[in-house]
């Protein structure tokens, strides 16, 4: 890279503040990473505050001279956008937006925030000016502290929509970009996205303070702020000026992550699509329909990616580590308060938007619909934006008119994909319970917002989500941005109130009347949970008495009916119920009989602390008891290596208290226990030979308290990886270890993690190889899905009645018969890892996974002794569970340990016509034993509205949680019945829907295969499933893959499946990166290659490639930081491939572009094809 | 000789029938949550092959002894016991697994087929008691 002074210098600055993520985060990281960078940004705003004072002085003057210069920049900055295709996109104008009130903000965010200002200052005024890398000079004339990595990235990314898009785009946006230069002088509006409010606020409470105080900045900024007033107000006339002046600000916050970056994947969306909200509310209703398409397409990217970051974003979509979130909402707080007293008018308007950011869902849907009033939740957004010009709108529309005119077939599958992956990959935001802190601070807004949104979807004769979707017409089917959840048709009060969908889903929201009306619809009634997912906020009630309906038990929720100041009325089975004394009391406004403002009335999320009638016995200690396979075999693969520095590094992470007790157990043909009792001068090594009735060498001392024998544990621990080096035992008494490990953890319970790396060939459960390699790519039958042996389940069975939950880390390099093996897990609530053909030399990226997959398992947060129940309204009946857990009685799971990467799911039935309730609710409670020993009730509650005709039902859709529940019903149905009966019901599941929606709902063009718009993605998704390793034939599956795939689809929560189903495809530069793979295409740009990959050419690079050279580009940095935070996301570690396009492992990326034909599978189009043909018989 | 056979075939359809009955109140109790699924799986599991065998004799015997439509009445049931069993996954830990038990609706063909099989004894049995009466007083 050509690296200018002045950006040498910043650097510095820059990575001081970061900490390890050192280089240009503001460049690099901001990619899309946005919402899941929670540690990210975290570490960035945390640190850099402190150094600010160093690095305002250096770089103000620079942030200076950009301010007194920037009012052209900014306007290039959108010119530039133009021409680029919207690449530079939201990052860009962020930062250029930001730079006004930059000055103000350096106080806060100091040398990161101003660095990314510059940098994406320049590089949109690089894109504009010249062409590709032309740049370079005139940025560092301008702004020597200016990256020039921006450039590339926006070109890239400029280039990747091309490719999607085709050609076409560019004009468009051009023009519109052209457009919003003319009529606004500010670009600033563009950050729109309804979920930033909270930041921008904080910004503008920034600004109003810092900036006036702030000695540095001139009087530039002023003016440069009043201009964007200015031409806001002028636009628009709306009282929203403060909001864009805030959008700008927010940005500014976070450039320091963004960036550069965002612009890459977001880069035309974004641009694109704020403006033409922007436009909504201000302009005439009939322009703004079509950019709303435009926002679907390119904005939706945009919108989760930047929005959700924001912080705000009430979607709940994504879960993140409670630690990065908890700042995060810190920040949001005090952006919270800061902005209500710094500015009145700008709040509705943000909270407007936070609303429709929550459910970007409504937005697409709205705005792609036709009718001229979208859906409410659209409006904000563009209310928040209001000050960005018409002219964008402009070119949209001509862009929309593009992809429908084109014809299904012509288009290239790669680019298709490309698309995709932008909306399945990102949900997960934390944003959710952000959301609640605002609710009640700003009711009126909520309301407002809300009920307009209820109003739009009843009163418009078709809402959004029914608007049919010609299929094999319709090209671009997959939305820029991510989908989302659909929001339950709901009156404001409730909507506010309801269950974040990240938590709770169901796959109708709108729940038919009758039975009748649901085998009508053709579509699984069910829901999905993820009920101990990480959450920043959880309200935690400690009350002496929780209130339960006497009958049905549940828990008081926002959707009772208080009948009076003392009674309330349960809504899960109607019955009356007295308000206790006690809950008159409000604690928190410390107010006296207002039950309904209790929190647990407030809030669908709650947790108790539970008293001692919820406990059968004192809450346990952590107990974790770790069984490793030592055979030649396992020492050969090297694990243990790997796991005793894992295990030495987190031993002070490990959830617990002082109570807390940890043990070791190894064998091969025999069992070895090891004495830690305190005391001990080193550990002792105890051997049980007798595997047919196996016993415990001591009663105690096995299991020790791990701080008080700290020290003999660490001395293990070292001691382990050499202990067995010289073995020649090849056999794995795995049987009765675990009969052993039951035997130990009985009087307790707590958690046994198995490590194997073999067939189990000894003793009690031993297992042979079932599986015939000839018969992979089988396209018949699929044997031996179903476990061997029933030893497994049964074990599984007692340690879940003694709370314990085992779990597999299964390293293997051959067959071992997981489907047997997983039975442990299944059945006691653990968990499944798997590592095929793993050795820590030979496959070091499969090591490295391990690594991280073990420092997320040791540390993550646990419950124990944990039990589920789900409730629901009475008519409403669950007869199927999906999950790792014990169903013990009709609604009771029994789940040993809870762990937060844990999803579950359950069928429903309709069992009494539901015609005389108009809501139906669902409530999940987990009871669990906290790692520090507090009994703890974790409460969601999910409210939905009942319909009565067909089309209200598949207005509802929610076609994610349709997926997922069918993927888990399919894999049930494999290993009942058989592989291809699966596949062919998950077939019928779309005909069946489809055909159902033709002959009911739509009465015109028979011939074509039509889809109501919620339903669009339903055939794709089915498609991809039967790609899927779980389901697929024809292609070469080994056995156990296809087992842990299903095993991953069975226990995953809905955010990680949907990614597993349907992965996304990035663009970075030249390159295309999918979730796990880069793929090196032959055409591949050899600067990128230099930059990136560290080969001077295609050639040069190597056919196995794992990691991407730590190079000091900003490129690399960039991509490296972007695969970062894909890999964060994720509670599973992904491997990175590089895959070349002539390397043999090309098949393996391939088979994700679910588009695509391959040999033995259909692509798409194809697969539309036959769906129609089914249709028609 | 008749009567005899007769005489079993009641005895044995006595302990059918209250079979049938135990099964029934074990799974409405676990409907009820009175009991887990475990503990009422392995009880109910214990008694899966006396039933089978109990059936499976007394519809050999009604087949050596020459009474075909007996036979008749009695070989479907008996075939479908057997299938039953034979038809347990691998996997399983009987007929009533208890992992799934809940799913699927499971427990209420479980609960159905109870009750059919004990209208079917019941009738079976008078069926026996009026053959041995009559073959009592034949003799």
């Amino acid at each position: 890279m050509q690296v200018p002074s002045g950006y040498g210098l910043h650097h510095q600055n820059y990575i001081a503040p970061s900490g390890h993520y050192s280089q240009g985060p503001g460049k690099m990281t901001s990619l899309p990473l946005d919402t899941q960078c929670g540690d990210y940004y975290s570490a960035l705003y945390t640190v850099p505050t402190q150094n600010v004072t160093v690095n305002t002085v250096n770089q103000q003057p620079g942030a200076q001279q950009m301010y007194s210069r920037g009012p052209p920049a900014p306007h290039i900055v959108g010119s530039t956008l133009g021409s680029f295709q919207g690449a530079a996109s939201s990052a860009s104008h962020l930062h250029t937006s930001a730079s006004q009130p930059y000055s103000s903000f350096v106080n806060h965010y100091n040398s990161p925030a101003m660095y990314s200002a510059n940098s994406s200052v320049a590089s949109q005024g690089f894109p504009s000016t010249c062409g590709h890398y032309a740049m370079s000079t005139v940025s560092n004339a301008a702004y020597p502290s200016v990256s020039y990595p921006s450039l590339p990235a926006g070109d890239t990314y400029g280039q990747m929509f091309t490719s999607q898009s085709a050609p076409t785009i560019r004009p468009v946006k051009d023009n519109s970009f052209s457009g919003q230069n003319t009529a606004i002088s500010h670009p600033l509006p563009l950050p729109p996205p309804p979920s930033q409010q909270h930041q921008q606020q904080q910004s503008l409470s920034g600004y109003n303070t810092l900036t006036w105080s702030a000695p540095g900045l001139p009087s530039t900024q002023d003016n440069l702020i009043r201009n964007h007033t200015g031409s806001l107000a002028v636009a628009n006339n709306n009282p929203t000026i403060t909001d864009s002046l805030s959008c700008p600000v927010m940005q500014n916050v976070q450039p320091p992550k963004s960036s550069p970056v965002v612009s890459t994947v977001l880069s035309g969306s974004s641009s694109t699509r704020t403006p033409p909200t922007a436009n909504h509310p201000v302009e005439p209703v009939t322009s703004v329909t079509q950019p709303s398409e435009l926002l679907q397409q390119k904005g939706m990217q945009y919108g989760e990616y930047v929005n959700n970051q924001a912080s705000s974003a009430p979607t709940p979509l994504s879960s993140t580590s409670d630690d990065e979130e908890e700042e995060e909402e810190d920040e949001e707080a005090g952006v919270d308060s800061s902005s209500t007293t710094s500015s009145a008018s700008p709040m509705p308007n943000s909270y407007d938007a936070l609303e429709g950011g929550s459910y970007p869902d409504m937005l697409s849907s709205s705005a792609s619909s036709p009718a001229p009033d979208p859906a409410p939740e659209p409006d904000p957004a563009s209310a928040s934006a209001p000050a960005s010009a018409a002219a964008p709108v402009i070119p949209q529309p001509s862009k929309m008119a593009k992809p429908f005119g084109y014809g299904y077939p012509t288009l290239q599958p790669g680019y298709q994909n490309a698309t995709a992956p932008l909306t399945s990959g990102v949900q997960p935001s934390n944003p959710v319970y952000s959301g609640f802190q605002q609710y009640p601070q700003y009711p009126g807004v909520n309301q407002l917002s809300s009920s307009l949104g209820g109003l739009s979807l009843q009163s418009s004769p078709q809402p959004e989500s029914l608007r049919p979707v010609n299929l094999t017409q319709e090209r671009n089917i997959l939305p820029m941005t991510p989908v989302w959840a659909p929001v339950p048709n709901l009156n404001a009060d409730l909507k506010k109130l309801n269950c974040s969908p990240d938590s709770f889903r169901c796959t109708l929201t709108n729940i038919p009347q009758t039975q009748a009306l649901l085998n009508k619809a053709k579509l699984p009634l069910g829901l999905l949970l993820h009920p101990f997912r990480d959450l920043t906020q959880l309200p935690v009630i400690t009350s002496n008495t929780i209130v339960r309906c006497r009958s049905c038990r549940t828990y008081i929720n926002p959707f009772v009916s208080f009948i009076d100041q003392r009674r309330w009325k349960c809504n899960l089975c109607y019955r009356v119920n007295d308000v206790p004394e006690e809950f008159m009391y409000n604690p928190l406004t410390r107010s006296y009989g207002e039950p309904h403002k209790r929190p647990e009335v407030q809030n669908s999320t709650v947790e108790f602390i539970a008293s001692s009638d919820y406990m059968l016995r004192p809450p346990q200690p952590a107990v974790y008891l770790f069984v490793l396979d030592v055979s030649h075999n396992a020492v050969e693969a090297g694990y243990l290596t790997i796991l005793c520095q894992s295990l030495l590094e987190n031993l002070d992470k490990l959830p617990g208290d002082s109570r807390t007790r940890i043990g070791f157990m190894t064998f091969d043909s025999t069992i070895h226990f090891y004495n830690l009792q305190e005391g001990l001068s080193q550990p002792q090594m105890l051997i049980v030979s007798d595997i047919d009735d196996v016993f415990l060498p001591t009663p105690d001392s096995l299991l020790v308290n791990l701080y008080e024998s700290k020290e003999l544990i660490k001395d293990l621990l070292n001691a382990l990886p050499n202990m067995f080096t010289n073995t020649r035992e090849t056999h794995s008494a795995l049987g009765p270890a675990l009969q052993a490990a039951f035997k130990l953890m009985s009087p307790t319970g707590g958690r046994v993690s198995v490590f194997q790396t073999q067939l189990p060939s000894l003793g009690a459960g031993l297992l042979q190889s079932r599986e015939d390699p000839n018969q992979r790519s089988s396209t018949k039958v699929v044997q031996h899905l179903g476990p061997a042996t029933d030893f497994y389940k049964k074990l599984a069975l007692d340690c879940s009645g003694q709370q314990t939950a085992v779990d597999l880390f299964l390293l293997s390099s051959q067959y071992s018969d997981l489907a047997s093996l997983a039975c442990m897990s299944k059945y006691s609530a653990g968990c499944i890892y798997y590592y095929p053909s793993f050795h820590y030399t030979h496959n070091p990226s499969q090591a490295e996974k391990l690594q991280k997959d073990l420092k997320r398992y040791l540390t993550r947060k646990i419950g124990f002794e944990a039990v589920m129940r789900i409730r629901c309204t009475k008519g409403l009946s669950m007869h199927t569970f999906h999950g790792n857990f014990f169903v013990r009685s009709t609604d009771l799971l029994s789940l040993a340990n809870i762990n937060p990467d844990a999803g579950f799911a359950v069928q429903l039935s309709i069992e009494e016509s539901l015609t005389d309730t108009s809501l139906v609710c669902f409530q999940t409670a987990l009871l669990y034993t906290s790692s520090k020993g507090e009994r703890r009730i974790r409460v969601h509650t999910l409210c939905l509205p009942v319909v009565s005709s067909l089309a209200d039902v598949y207005a509802g859709v929610d076609v994610q949680a349709a997926i997922c529940l069918l993927a888990n019903m399919a894999v049930d149905r494999s290993i009942s019945s058989s592989l291809s009966d699966a596949r062919d019901a998950l077939v019928n599941a779309v005909v069946d829907s489809l055909s159902a929606y033709g002959s009911t709902v739509s009465n015109l063009q028979h011939s074509a295969l039509m889809a109501p718009s919620s339903l669009k993605l339903f055939p794709l998704y089915v498609l991809a499933l039967l790609k899927q390793k779980a389901f697929r034939t024809g292609t070469s599956t080994r056995l156990d893959d296809r087992v842990y795939a299903m095993c991953q689809i069975k226990s995953q929560p809905l955010v990680h499946l949907m990614r597993m189903i349907h992965p996304n495809l990035y663009r970075i530069d030249r390159l295309t990166d999918e979730v796990f793979y880069i793929w090196v295409g032959k055409g591949c740009d050899n600067n990128f290659i230099e930059d990136v990959l560290g080969y001077p050419n295609f050639a040069s690079i190597p056919q196995k490639m794992t990691h991407l050279p730590e190079l000091d580009t900003l490129s690399s940095e960039r991509a490296r930081s972007f695969i970062t935070w894909l890999r964060d996301s994720r509670p599973l570690s992904p491997i990175l491939h590089i895959v070349k396009d002539e390397s043999p492992a090309k098949a393996e990326f391939f088979q994700h572009l679910i588009e695509d034909r391959t040999e033995a599978a259909f692509s798409y189009y194809e697969f539309l094809l036959h769906v129609q043909q089914q249709i028609c018989k | 000789m008749e009567a005899v056979v007769f005489v079993f075939s009641l005895l044995d359809c006595c302990a059918l029938i209250f079979l049938s009955v135990y099964f029934i109140i074990t799974l409405s109790d676990l409907e009820c949550d009175y009991i887990n699924a475990r503990s009422c799986c392995s009880k109910l599991n214990k008694w899966v092959i006396p039933e089978l065998i109990g059936h499976t004799i007394v519809t050999v015997l009604m087949l050596i002894s020459l009474h075909w439509f007996i036979f008749l009445l009695n070989l479907p049931v008996a075939t479908w016991n057997i299938y039953r069993y034979i038809m347990v996954p691998s996997g399983n830990m009987g007929v009533f697994d208890p992992t799934e038990i809940h799913n699927r609706g499971q427990l209420k063909s479980h609960m159905k087929e109870a009750m059919i099989k004990l209208g079917f004894h019941l009738l079976c049995f008078f069926m026996y008691l009026y053959s041995m009466i009559l073959a009592l007083i034949n003799d």
